[in-house]
């Protein structure tokens, strides 16, 4: 995506600001995905190739309803499918679809090292600029979503970019304006939560007790939400993660080890240097030189 | 003239010493590139290797290079880098190390106590390096492992990195401080002045012709 862009809230590798005069006075955007409304069609997946010029390889049946298998650098979302048995002893298909959470804290920011590889515009979006990326894969040791995937031609990282471009222009993602049910919605955040909390409150009144909205705090909130049947129990939808946050390893790596590590070895060469104007070289002289000659000369 | 010149006494052959300069280049070349991608106010780094994508590519195939040009060398260098129990009493003895009052210190044999410190640490850190710097190669290995491990490596290799900067760091200045160390490692000789002073045990060992590497 190279559209110049006002509204950077966020650049990787970067400690200076970005350009940043445009605010998202409209609210933070958001896509709320109801994964009780989804019927597993797969049009957003269609959709999404179709706005984006995406053509995956055709695989094979790996014995499943995901197709593809995984997501990949052609495919930036994907339906998971997993069979579900209730106590009752029903069974519920949950379809999940997956991609890029676009997190308020993004790990894949966090742990890009190269600068503007990875933004984040003010009104949430996070997103990839492939022209900066380097290849370095850290993105995905970021990611606490396993989201980002490295193309195998050109080494580049990609995933979802909650079609910034159409939303730069006042459009809705090109996976929302597809879906036939309705599952998948966008706008603002505070709407989002909004729609999702009526729809909680309608799928309560249906039996699902433990129905919830999706919006993980590890990550600062996310601008990708699902509601879920089982809020409870977020893993059951094709192992989302019930706790997401930046791994403390990473946190670590890309937190205080920068400054540490580059004070370490500022302060080794600086005692050294001080050693040499405090003590100074350690010279062997002609004393020395004469006591070797003598012991040299016994020696013989 | 040069009949009154006292006679130069060797102490690493030609081929420790190129072996020595491929590993010292090759480790310059490695920090400077792994300080590029490591923080960002050093990106700029990357330049020289020709932006960040070639620095990506790049380093990883020059820590191999090095690995395999340091295990050469440490197996070369690594029989006189035992700890022995005069090398502990010297450690004791660090201020006279430090304030360069080597008189008053146990003999020392090929190398001192520090060296051989530094030597461990060495060894300990490239070690680090090459198993964790697999693990992070994105390329080739990263998908063979799984995501946990793949972020301690990360953690590992820039902890093993910073460590080995900083002994690296003191190894060059201990040349710098110790006059007549470099020329040991350029032209291979060193006096036997400088021999008998830093290293009296070794100079006697090579006064009754031994002491070689």
């Amino acid at each position: 995506m190279a559209l110049q862009s006002l509204d950077i809230v966020r650049r990787s590798a970067t400690t200076t600001p970005s350009p940043q005069a445009r605010e998202a006075h409209a609210g933070e955007v958001a896509k709320l995905i109801d994964v009780t409304k989804c019927i597993g069609c797969k049009a957003c997946q269609v959709a999404c190739m179709e706005w984006n010029d995406l053509r995956d390889e055709i695989g094979s049946c790996t014995g499943h309803y995901d197709n593809p298998a995984d997501l990949s650098e052609h495919s930036w979302t994907l339906m998971r499918f997993s069979e579900h048995e209730t106590a009752a002893g029903d069974l519920e298909w949950l379809i999940r679809k997956d991609g890029c959470m676009h997190c308020a804290d993004p790990g894949c920011l966090k742990a890009c090292p190269a600068p503007g590889a990875i933004v984040q515009y003010a009104n949430g979006i996070v997103d990839f600029h492939e022209e900066n990326c380097i290849g370095c894969g850290y993105c995905v040791t970021g990611c606490p979503f396993n989201v980002p995937r490295i193309s195998k031609r050109d080494h580049k990282a990609y995933k979802c970019t909650l079609c910034s471009d159409r939303v730069a222009v006042g459009l809705e993602p090109a996976c929302v304006k597809t879906c036939p049910t309705g599952a998948i919605v966008f706008g603002t955040k505070d709407d989002m939560k909004q729609h999702a909390a009526e729809r909680i409150e309608d799928l309560k009144s249906r039996g699902f007790e433990h129905a919830g909205l999706y919006d993980p705090a590890g990550v600062g909130g996310t601008h990708v939400m699902y509601v879920l049947h089982h809020a409870d129990q977020p893993q059951l939808y094709a192992n989302l993660p019930a706790e997401p946050k930046i791994s403390a390893m990473v946190g670590l790596w890309k937190g205080m080890s920068k400054p540490l590590a580059l004070l370490a070895i500022a302060a080794t060469a600086f005692a050294g240097f001080l050693h040499y104007i405090g003590i100074g070289p350690n010279e062997v002289d002609e004393d020395d030189e004469a006591a070797a000659r003598r012991e040299m000369e016994e020696t013989r | 003239m040069s009949a009154r010149k006292p006679p130069e006494i060797v102490r690493y052959r030609t081929s420790t010493r190129i072996n020595h300069w491929i590993v010292a280049i090759s480790f310059v070349l490695l920090a400077l590139s792994g300080l590029a991608l490591f923080h960002p106010s050093l990106f700029w780094l990357g330049n020289l290797f020709g932006g960040g994508t070639w620095t990506r590519i790049l380093h990883p195939f020059i820590g191999v290079f090095m690995a395999v040009a340091f295990a050469l060398l440490a197996f070369a260098v690594g029989g006189a880098n035992r700890m022995e129990r005069r090398d502990w009493q010297w450690l004791r003895g660090w201020r006279d190390v430090v304030g360069n009052h080597e008189q008053d210190l146990p003999e020392v044999g090929r190398y001192n106590a520090g060296q051989k410190l530094l030597y461990f640490l060495i060894v300990l850190c490239l070690l680090a390096l090459l198993l964790s710097g697999i693990v992070i190669w994105r390329a080739y290995f990263s998908l063979l492992f799984p995501i946990g491990l793949v972020r301690l490596a990360a953690v590992v290799h820039a902890v093993a990195a910073t460590v080995l900067i900083c002994a690296i760091v003191v190894h060059v200045y201990a040349a710098i401080w110790v006059k007549g160390s470099v020329r040991a490692m350029t032209r291979g000789t060193v006096s036997p002045g400088w021999a008998w002073k830093h290293h009296h045990a070794w100079f006697r060992d090579v006064l009754r012709g031994g002491g070689r590497e």
